[in-house]
């Protein structure tokens, strides 16, 4: 009864704070994550790539997938309902006000501080996920992977060498080849995929 | 508008829909809107959909769900933005809920994880991809890049909630606009 409680307003909290969709939801998670160690960071990852290549949201999807990841069914009805009270709220209110808000200074003004604070929470949680994925360098000491269910079966401490190729590849794929970079999210996570099975059955992982 | 009374089981279905169609989060959901609520359904015109839309980006909380509490509520009231709510994120709680428990069933199979280790170096050149783009649209002047700047190194090294952050940044925007127009 305490977790769902918790559960429920750990995701009130992201709902209300996490300004700019979905993956701005992302390092609220990553927190609740390692102040609960309801799951690890990789685990995050994990839940972030078929939050990706599922339909739905991805900020909705990835609530349902952490609530059911630490309550099942029940839990994942109430991370996401907690998600959305607030928008609900707030939705609400600012439609009573619609003309008011739409021309408010003191909104307008809030938010030129708020997106480039977004982003910047956005950013870390990157770099954080880059050093643990790509350099196996864990940042937080919290992340001790008791849940890492998905942990690539190697070495902690080395550089994953053949995932900075793989990474290389997908940045010029998703940003400079043309026929390649306006391609759904799904296709180049399936590639991955297949990338990783086939490393590891060359015995590179 | 049209003042004719929609049903709260359309309102429903129509963002279920909705919430199917979307693939990918907020930014992918608008051409789908603009099929099912503006050119199919009639329930909002074009400028308001960009409205809702705009006001849905600008307020905390999923895009997605924004907007559909918004509609929602243009046609139905308190009670059409809850369940055209949870119209759009019905799809999701369904189908996660599947596909986590056919995962974490596979998760000890070699090739699943391995599958998953190429993933993950896929989701941080997503994510990296996803902040690129958002820093065109919010890093727009040198106080906006300081607050970026600031908040990316504190995100790092400092334990501390995001909500802090969140709080801080929106306060020092309100300060720094201010300051602007006193300085004029």
């Amino acid at each position: 009864m305490m977790t769902y409680l918790r559960l429920y307003w750990e995701f009130f909290k992201t709902g209300l704070f996490a300004v700019g969709g979905g993956m701005a939801t992302l390092p609220f998670l990553k927190d609740i994550g390692q102040a609960t160690g309801w799951y690890t960071d990789t685990d995050l990852m994990n839940m972030l790539a078929v939050s990706e290549s599922t339909p739905g949201p991805i900020g909705i999807n990835m609530a349902t997938y952490v609530g059911f990841t630490v309550g099942g069914i029940p839990g994942a009805i109430i991370a996401t309902v907690g998600e959305v009270t607030p928008s609900i709220i707030v939705i609400l209110l600012v439609a009573a006000i619609l003309e008011k808000f739409r021309d408010s200074k003191l909104v307008g003004s809030a938010f030129y501080g708020l997106r480039p604070a977004s982003t910047g929470l956005i950013g870390a949680a990157c770099v954080t996920v880059v050093l643990q994925v790509l350099g196996q360098i864990s940042v937080q000491a919290a992340d001790s992977g008791l849940l890492n269910a998905f942990a690539p079966a190697s070495n902690a401490g080395r550089p994953f060498w053949p995932g900075f190729a793989l990474a290389a590849v997908l940045l010029v794929l998703t940003n400079w080849v043309k026929p390649t970079k306006k391609l759904h999210p799904i296709v180049f996570i399936a590639f991955s995929a297949v990338v990783g099975i086939a490393l590891g059955a060359m015995g590179l992982l | 508008m049209d003042k004719k009374k929609v049903s709260l089981w359309t309102l429903f279905w129509t963002f279920a829909k909705v919430g199917v169609m979307t693939f990918g989060g907020g930014y992918a959901m608008l051409p789908i809107l603009q099929r099912e609520v503006v050119e199919a359904r009639g329930w909002t015109t074009e400028e308001q959909l960009m409205d809702y839309y705009a006001i849905g980006q600008c307020t905390p909380g999923v895009i997605a769900v924004n907007t559909a509490t918004f509609i929602g509520q243009s046609k139905r009231g308190i009670l059409g933005g809850i369940v055209a709510t949870l119209g759009v994120v019905f799809p999701s709680l369904v189908i996660i809920s599947i596909l986590a428990g056919l995962i974490s069933n596979f998760s000890h199979l070699v090739w699943v994880k391995n599958a998953f280790a190429g993933i993950q170096v896929c989701v941080c050149v997503l994510i990296f991809n996803a902040v690129v783009k958002l820093l065109k649209k919010s890093v727009i002047d040198k106080p906006t890049a300081v607050i970026f700047g600031l908040v990316l190194l504190g995100g790092i090294f400092l334990d501390l909630s995001p909500a802090w952050f969140v709080i801080l940044a929106g306060a020092a925007g309100i300060l720094l606009k201010n300051w602007e127009v006193k300085k004029k």
